[in-house]
């Protein structure tokens, strides 16, 4: 395909997400663009992380659509990787990081099928990128935090995905793993590919990432680092809430009334 | 039979000979059918266990009760596979509940597994008593599913159970990749496009094959143990998933020997409390002697760390005495250790004498002494002792008063890398805050 026609990595239309009746994302739209490190900024409860498993189907939407590259996910799915936060996972699981690194072919491979000598190869060339293949017969449970992170990075790598889509990569890292990551970043983005992060630290986000999306409930901006970086922007999204929209959200799914107004 | 075993009761050893030169056929099947059943109730209940799912297999075996009730209600018979079909039947309708019930309600899954495994074991029990009422034929055993009873299996129980316990077998090794990777991570799966759904179907569907032909031999109360103790004494053991399995597939297995056999020897035993109760005393075995995460290692891990935190206080104090008497005297009597730390006279006593094993100090008429070594690993610890003082009264500004107990701890394990790396970060790195001198390296200890 020619670059020019190319759709954009991820598009999402007005996307709708709540918990039970409380609204997390009300009409949320924006486009990223490819080979950009795009963060998504905004503060504790906003819905950053929701909004990105809202993007990789992982929690229902109420309404709206994600488009990869212009397609359903179901066929982008292996141009697309997804770091989960590392709070989620049971790091006392019996399993060491090769075998977790391991995890990132699963996607190719069919049912029974185990890991080929390729598949060996790609993981640890993933390790080796992220400086942890001295660790490949470590119990995951004896990593430090930082560690922890490279490996999940590293599986995501070892997907071989053109989108990276990553839940709080620099949250509770040491300095060493920080390096490690934006080292990454530059790699991948040398090599034209679309990193997506969750991020919470307002100092690093102009260094770190091209393109910033502001989220609170709703978004509130998105665009390039040097226009959307301004105070205005982030006093909407840290200035609390429109309690009204909220309430109001709130109610009509209580009632039911988005559903009813269909049937109409 | 009871007036027959009265007349001619064989001895209990003659009976075990009998058992082990596997003349009696039958037995030879039974013991075949439940060391299986052992093992791959014990491998499928691991990833019950791992996702955090272990009440499940309790809840699917109380909820086969129902159906094999129904089942010999409907075709009056006791064939293996009907009474199968019957249990699968019930199994899959409470699990359906138990997973429908917190989706679509505000009931938390803890409650619905309760309420749903009390009801169906309840509806079982009811079936049962009614059926004990009826005139019909074959229903003398129906009871012992409660329990389990392996001596009461006959050879088409033994053929099912052997071709369902090798499926899941089967199963388990074909998918245990992703069922791994689910287990561990399930929306990591899920964002990867696996069909989560489908190996949960899969899991369930392992799960309850193995509770119900498990039933004859363990029962319906104790199924659960059987699918999850193995692998709970096996967590002790390793740290890598398929050592993990194998281990609670062989303690399973052993748990079934153990149980056959008491079931052969003393029929009117129930098989099933035998092999919980073996996996019981299996676990506790396990988690005390494992070598590396039992409890009797932890405990002398801990004993080792308490006797060198001890020594090398005594050795610290030696060296302040050495210190304040400006190193001219080197005799100490026990008084004089005591003034400067409080220790219990018997615990002085006591690690002044492994002192003098290791050869760090010698005892004498005129008092205590340590030797060069001795001396040389007191100075090496006061200075890590001191060097961190003036770390955390440097960098993180903590007051003289606050770092002493602090150091008390840290000088035990820090090491010669760490030491430097204080070193190079103080700024004045020859008194510590509280002004005694800060000892120099004594480079390499022995």
């Amino acid at each position: 395909m020619n670059p020019d026609s190319r759709k954009a990595p991820i598009t999402v239309n007005n996307l709708n997400m709540r918990y039970q009746y409380k609204p997390v994302l009300t009409d949320v739209s924006f486009e990223i663009p490819e080979g950009k490190t795009i963060a998504i900024v905004g503060p504790n409860g906003a819905g950053k992380s929701t909004l990105l498993k809202g993007i990789m189907g992982l929690e229902p939407l109420i309404e709206g659509e994600v488009k990869f590259f212009g397609e359903p996910l179901t066929k982008k799915r292996l141009a697309t990787a997804y770091v989960p936060q590392r709070e989620e996972i049971d790091w006392d699981f019996p399993i060491d990081v090769m075998d977790v690194v391991l995890m990132g072919r699963h996607g190719q491979l069919k049912l029974w099928q185990r890991p080929s000598k390729l598949d060996y190869e790609i993981a640890e060339q993933a390790l080796k990128d992220l400086q942890m293949w001295d660790f490949k017969d470590r119990q995951i449970s004896q990593l430090s935090g930082g560690q922890q992170q490279r490996v999940f990075l590293a599986r995501a790598l070892a997907q071989q995905a053109s989108l990276y889509l990553m839940d709080e990569p620099f949250a509770g890292v040491d300095v060493a793993t920080e390096k490690a990551i934006i080292e990454l970043f530059k790699n991948l983005k040398a090599q034209g590919k679309t990193i997506v992060c969750v991020h919470h630290d307002l100092n690093t986000v102009g260094e770190y990432f091209d393109w910033i999306i502001f989220i609170n409930a709703r978004l509130v901006a998105a665009g390039p680092v040097e226009t959307v970086l301004t105070k205005e922007n982030l006093n909407k999204t840290y200035g609390g809430r429109l309690s009204l929209l909220n309430d109001l959200t709130e109610t009509m799914y209580r009632t039911r009334l988005n559903q009813a107004h269909e049937n109409d | 039979m009871q007036d027959w075993t009265v007349i001619s009761q064989p001895s209990t050893w003659e009976l075990l000979l009998d058992f082990w030169r596997f003349e009696d056929m039958n037995a030879l099947w039974v013991l075949m059918g439940s060391v299986l059943l052992g093992i791959s109730a014990s491998i499928i209940g691991g990833f019950a266990f791992l996702r955090k799912r272990s009440l499940v297999g309790d809840a699917l075996a109380h909820a086969a009760l129902p159906g094999v009730m129904m089942a010999f209600l409907l075709f009056e018979t006791r064939d293996p596979v009907v009474m199968f079909l019957g249990a699968l039947t019930s199994s899959f309708i409470g699990f359906f509940i138990i997973d429908w019930l917190p989706k679509n309600t505000k009931i938390k899954p803890d409650a619905a597994l309760a309420i749903t495994l009390s009801f169906f074991f309840a509806l079982g029990l009811m079936l049962l008593s009614y059926i004990q009422g009826l005139q019909v034929e074959n229903k003398s055993g129906l009871d012992k599913i409660l329990f389990g009873q392996a001596a009461a299996m006959t050879q088409d129980d033994i053929t099912l159970l052997t071709y369902v316990t090798l499926f899941v077998l089967l199963n388990v090794a074909l998918f245990f990749q992703k069922l791994r990777l689910i287990a561990f991570n399930t929306q990591y799966a899920r964002s990867l496009g696996i069909s989560v759904k489908f190996y949960e179907f899969l899991l369930a569907l392992l799960i309850v094959m193995s509770v119900v032909v498990g039933l004859q031999l363990v029962g319906v109360v104790l199924m659960a143990a059987v699918l999850l103790t193995p692998v709970a004494a096996a967590r002790f053991w390793s740290d890598q998933l398929s050592r993990i399995l194998i281990i609670a597939g062989s303690l399973g297995a052993l748990s079934a020997v153990i149980s056959t056999q008491i079931s052969y020897l003393a029929p009117a035993m129930p098989t099933g409390p035998w092999m919980v109760v073996s996996l019981a005393s299996l676990f506790l075995l396990s988690m005390l002697f494992a070598p590396n995460k039992g409890l009797l290692k932890r405990f002398l891990e801990q004993k080792r760390l308490r006797q060198k935190v001890s020594e090398e206080n005594v050795l610290r104090t030696l060296y302040k005495l050495n210190e304040q008497s400006n190193f001219t005297r080197r005799y100490f009597n026990l008084p004089d250790i005591q003034a400067l730390r409080a220790i219990p006279i018997d615990t002085l006593k006591k690690t002044l004498r492994s002192l003098g094993g290791k050869d760090l100090v010698v005892e004498s008429t005129k008092g205590y002494r340590m030797t060069d070594t001795g001396m040389e690993q007191a100075t090496q610890l006061t200075r890590r002792h001191r060097l961190w003082e003036s770390y955390l009264n440097q960098q993180v500004e903590l007051t003289p008063e606050q770092v002493h107990s602090q150091a008390e701890r840290i000088e035990h394990i820090l090491n010669e890398e760490q030491e430097q790396q204080l070193e190079a970060e103080l700024r004045d790195r020859h008194s510590d805050p509280h002004g005694k001198p800060i000892p120099e390296s004594q480079g390499e200890i022995k």
